[in-house]
């Protein structure tokens, strides 16, 4: 069995490098946070068929601690930015040790209702200044000495910190860890008889899409040099539900191509108006009518259809269609 | 785009002499960024955008303008980001001159940090935050239409003058909610009022009830709704369920616009005190430019923010065109705040050192369905606050551009 991914990869990365050339630097980071954060969700619903409906509390709550230490404390970006994350693990950690009793519908709600929890919680609390946010975080030099006030080198720190996300989510679900997680998505009973703790499985993958979608909301923090209540909404946590469901569940690329789209919509269709929000649901439905793998998952599929009818000749090919 | 942008720059570097005037790009381009989609679309939306062309074209018919003048407009969907991504993009690569309207404190307050960084011009008309011309004030942003302070000040102020001298607060939970009950709370007690009680409400809040029957058995003359938005059109509704106007307590709204008015209809709305800094109906030069903006706004009257909209452009086309450049928005602004300002809707006003807009504001109380004699005859004047006594005053803002 061939795998692409990697020269794909390399691929992707090459064209992020010259974007900037082409598109507005500022709308490819947005681009890449999202798609980070879309990647991290994905590596819970597509991989451990956990559907979690409340990851906007990591992302937002993140981007809050994120923006809080550079503005307030003055600490340095790079390190705002980890203090995000690592606050994003610890309420991972706490809200995982929860969800995963619980499976489905249940996983899904008790998810939604701590993302809840959370969002009063930015709304009283003082230091996250309510519905106005906190404004005008400042960029300092990362690692002292690159100015990232300029958008185009901070480009290039995100893309770099998007890449790193991207290769711990594909190291994690090509190992035997990630393995295991794909059998207990399949037949969760079965890998319990196995002798697997399933739940010690579970809560890791689960703390680490946490942890990575805290570093997507910790750096967005960043590129706006703001956070505020959008990040933290129920809403937000469907939008990325939606972004992975476009872009293809389960796929190594599907939700970075699924952000990229919704992105795109709301930035570039915002002169249409009240129309955004039309043509998003007219795309959504779309998608789930006859794309049901999503963009990527349907690309993938037809790749392996051609593939094997290639190959059927010789031999027989068993390349499964969206595996990854 | 790019490319016909680097085209327009090339040609003006060429054909620009000395004599000639400096504009950026040899454009005047106007950015309208507004709710188009959500909550705020009636009371700014498309309507802002027709009230920005509108003062182009009226400046135009007055003075030798500048052949040049674009309107671009986007939805920020209240969401920060976009907004803050939206605005990015027009200064860096679409050449925007000037961000107009914006409503949303959290939207708002985001592009006025970046119109500051890019040194460009913002005005503002939707958006209440006092903070823009306070601890955020900046050399590149005014603050046309209204403001928080402006609207406790008016409503707090004026309400105990004419009688309502005994308040409760409904509250919603959270810091803007907080800020408004506190802001209105001192101005009612400054001017000889006084606050019986108060209740705090979760935000978002769908059911109001047990909230409304304290406010009621409070048997304050005045029920103040510290609150924005859908909660409080709720708290309108139910109110007037529980027939608390009946009752002959008042409510008074603290954000709420006649857009709002209008959807609750005059039978839930009357007897409601609000504040606004202009009303269609209540000047010939008003009236007239709302019988135009219905024609061209599916029928509807245009809102303060709309007016201000207007009143915004028309000031900064004014000052461009004194300054016969465009380029330095922080020098736009500095022309906009040394000359006085005037126009159809808003008559004769000045800017503050801090960037706030002064004009009269006007208290009004809504309409019974027996007194309006048509569709969107809502409002009677009870008050008019005189400018001088409207806004926060100068040296209570820490504005930092503000010498004390």
């Amino acid at each position: 069995m061939k795998n692409y991914d990697m020269p794909i990869f390399a691929a992707l990365i090459a064209l992020l490098i010259v974007a900037p050339l082409a598109i507005y630097p500022v709308f490819l980071m947005k681009v890449l946070c999202f798609g980070l954060f879309a990647l991290a969700f994905n590596l819970l619903i597509g991989y451990v068929g956990l559907l979690s409906f409340g990851h906007a509390m990591f992302f937002g709550f993140s981007a809050y601690i994120s923006a809080y230490t550079v503005k307030v404390w003055g600490w340095p970006t790079e390190i705002g930015i980890l203090a995000g994350t690592a606050v994003a693990a610890i309420l991972g950690l706490i809200a995982g040790a929860i969800a995963i009793r619980r499976q489905g519908i249940y996983f899904a709600m008790v998810t939604l209702a701590l993302a809840q929890m959370v969002f009063f919680f930015c709304l009283q609390a003082p230091f996250t200044g309510g519905e106005d946010g906190i404004q005008a975080v400042p960029r300092r030099p990362l690692l002292g000495f690159i100015d990232i006030t300029r958008d185009i080198n901070f480009y290039y720190v995100v893309l770099a910190i998007f890449a790193a996300g991207f290769l711990i989510i594909y190291r994690t679900i090509h190992s035997p860890f990630g393995q295991v997680l794909k059998a207990i998505r399949e037949n969760e009973p079965r890998a319990i008889s196995l002798g697997y703790h399933v739940d010690r499985y579970k809560l890791l993958a689960f703390v680490l899409s946490a942890t990575l979608a805290g570093l997507a909301g910790g750096t967005k923090a960043i590129v706006f040099q703001l956070a505020s209540l959008t990040d933290v909404t129920w809403q937000m946590s469907g939008e990325v539900v939606l972004m992975t469901l476009v872009g293809g569940m389960g796929t190594v690329f599907g939700p970075m191509v699924g952000a990229a789209v919704i992105i795109t919509m709301q930035n570039y269709l915002a002169g249409f108006g009240e129309w955004v929000l039309v043509i998003q649901g007219f795309i959504f439905v779309v998608t789930v009518l006859l794309f049901r793998r999503g963009v990527v998952g349907e690309i993938a599929a037809l790749a392996s259809r051609l593939g094997r009818g290639r190959e059927s000749s010789a031999r027989m090919a068993g390349s499964p269609a969206a595996g990854h | 785009m790019r490319l016909k942008t680097l085209a327009l720059a090339a040609a003006a570097a060429v054909a620009a002499t000395p004599a000639m005037a400096q504009y950026s790009n040899d454009t005047i381009k106007i950015g309208v960024m507004n709710d188009q989609s959500g909550l705020y679309a009636d009371l700014s939306g498309q309507g802002s955008v027709w009230a920005a062309r509108r003062a182009v074209a009226d400046f135009c018919k007055t003075t030798k303008c500048h052949d040049k003048i674009e309107i671009v407009f986007a939805d920020h969907q209240n969401k920060p980001d976009i907004g803050s991504t939206t605005v990015r993009q027009w200064f860096d690569v679409d050449n925007v001159d000037v961000v107009v309207d914006v409503p949303t404190s959290s939207v708002a307050l985001a592009v006025n940090n970046i119109t500051k960084e890019k040194n460009k011009v913002f005005l503002v008309s939707g958006a209440a935050a006092s903070d823009l011309t306070g601890k955020a004030c900046t050399p590149n942003t005014v603050h046309w239409t209204y403001d928080t302070w402006a609207l406790a000040n008016g409503t707090g102020n004026a309400v105990v003058k004419t009688g309502g001298d005994t308040w409760f607060f409904l509250t919603a939970d959270y810091a803007f909610g907080h800020a408004l009950e506190r802001d209105t709370a001192a101005v009612v007690e400054k001017s000889g009022g006084k606050v019986v009680g108060r209740v705090r409400h979760p935000f978002p809040g769908q059911d109001f009830s047990s909230f409304l029957l304290q406010a009621q058995s409070s048997k304050a003359k005045i029920i103040g709704l510290a609150n924005a938005g859908s909660d409080t059109t709720n708290s309108i509704k139910q109110a007037a369920e529980f027939g608390i106007v009946q009752g002959g307590q008042k409510l008074a709204g603290l954000l709420v616009f006649i857009t709002d008015v209008h959807a609750l209809s005059l039978k839930v709305a009357q007897g409601l005190i609000l504040t606004e800094a202009w009303y269609w109906d209540q000047t010939d030069a008003n009236r007239a430019f709302s019988a135009e903006f219905e024609k061209a706004n599916k029928g509807n009257k245009p809102t303060m923010v709309q007016a201000g909209v207007y009143s915004a452009v028309y000031h900064y086309l004014k000052a461009v065109h004194e300054l016969k450049s465009d380029a330095d928005g922080a020098a736009v602004v500095a022309k906009m705040k040394s000359m006085p300002t005037e126009d159809a809707l808003f008559g004769k006003g000045q800017i503050r050192a801090d960037g706030r807009k002064i004009h009269d504001m006007y208290l009004y109380e809504v309409k019974s369905p027996a007194e309006s004699k048509g569709p969107w005859d809502y409002y009677k004047l009870r008050a008019t606050i005189p400018a001088a006594e409207a806004f926060r005053p100068l040296d209570q803002g820490d504005c930092p551009l503000v010498k004390k």
